[in-house]
């Protein structure tokens, strides 16, 4: 969570801030439910969560291409090494 | 037992508050439309943290139904921002 946050402030462009945040949507949100899945035992909360969690998991990256493509279509330009900051 | 569901909680606010400043001045559409996906995704475990916190199970039905309208949200502008319209007659 904290690794997209700086990637989104830091990154140059708008691909590379999407790189960053796409991490952010895969990994930090499964890891966090799957600790509470652990610390709540087996019950019928941990099913809840696990739909939360794989539901995210297929949908965050589904968003995150939608968005990529529909940029990439109007052409918004790539950062290129040596250029200025967007 | 609900220290470490408030530290995560509290990191995880106050990373939202930093992302709202690529919504505010972000340059562009497209750069305000990926901090308003990535509020949503930490939206989504903020949710579950108060519902710990407060020891309100009912919190992770409310994390689901939020999880459902960032994803059409996303998508819907998207689609928008691609084509220039939402449904061609």
């Amino acid at each position: 969570m904290i690794t997209g946050t700086v990637g989104l402030l830091k990154f140059p462009d708008f691909y590379t801030r999407l790189h960053a945040t796409g991490k952010c949507d895969a990994m930090g949100q499964v890891l966090i439910i799957f600790g509470c899945m652990i610390y709540e035992g087996f019950t019928f909360i941990t099913i809840k969560l696990l739909l939360v969690s794989a539901f995210y998991l297929l949908a965050g990256p589904t968003a995150t291409h939608a968005l990529m493509k529909a940029a990439y279509v109007t052409g918004l330009p790539v950062w290129k090494k040596g250029d200025k900051r967007a | 037992m609900i220290i470490p569901f408030l530290a995560v909680g509290i990191t995880i606010a106050v990373t939202i508050l930093i992302c709202s400043y690529r919504a505010i001045y972000g340059p562009g559409t497209f750069n305000r439309i990926i901090a308003a996906n990535v509020i949503g995704t930490k939206a989504i475990v903020l949710l579950i943290m108060v519902g710990y916190i407060i020891e309100r199970p009912q919190f992770i039905d409310i994390a689901l139904m939020y999880a459902v309208i960032a994803f059409i949200g996303t998508i819907i502008i998207a689609k928008y921002a691609e084509r220039g319209e939402l449904c061609s007659r």
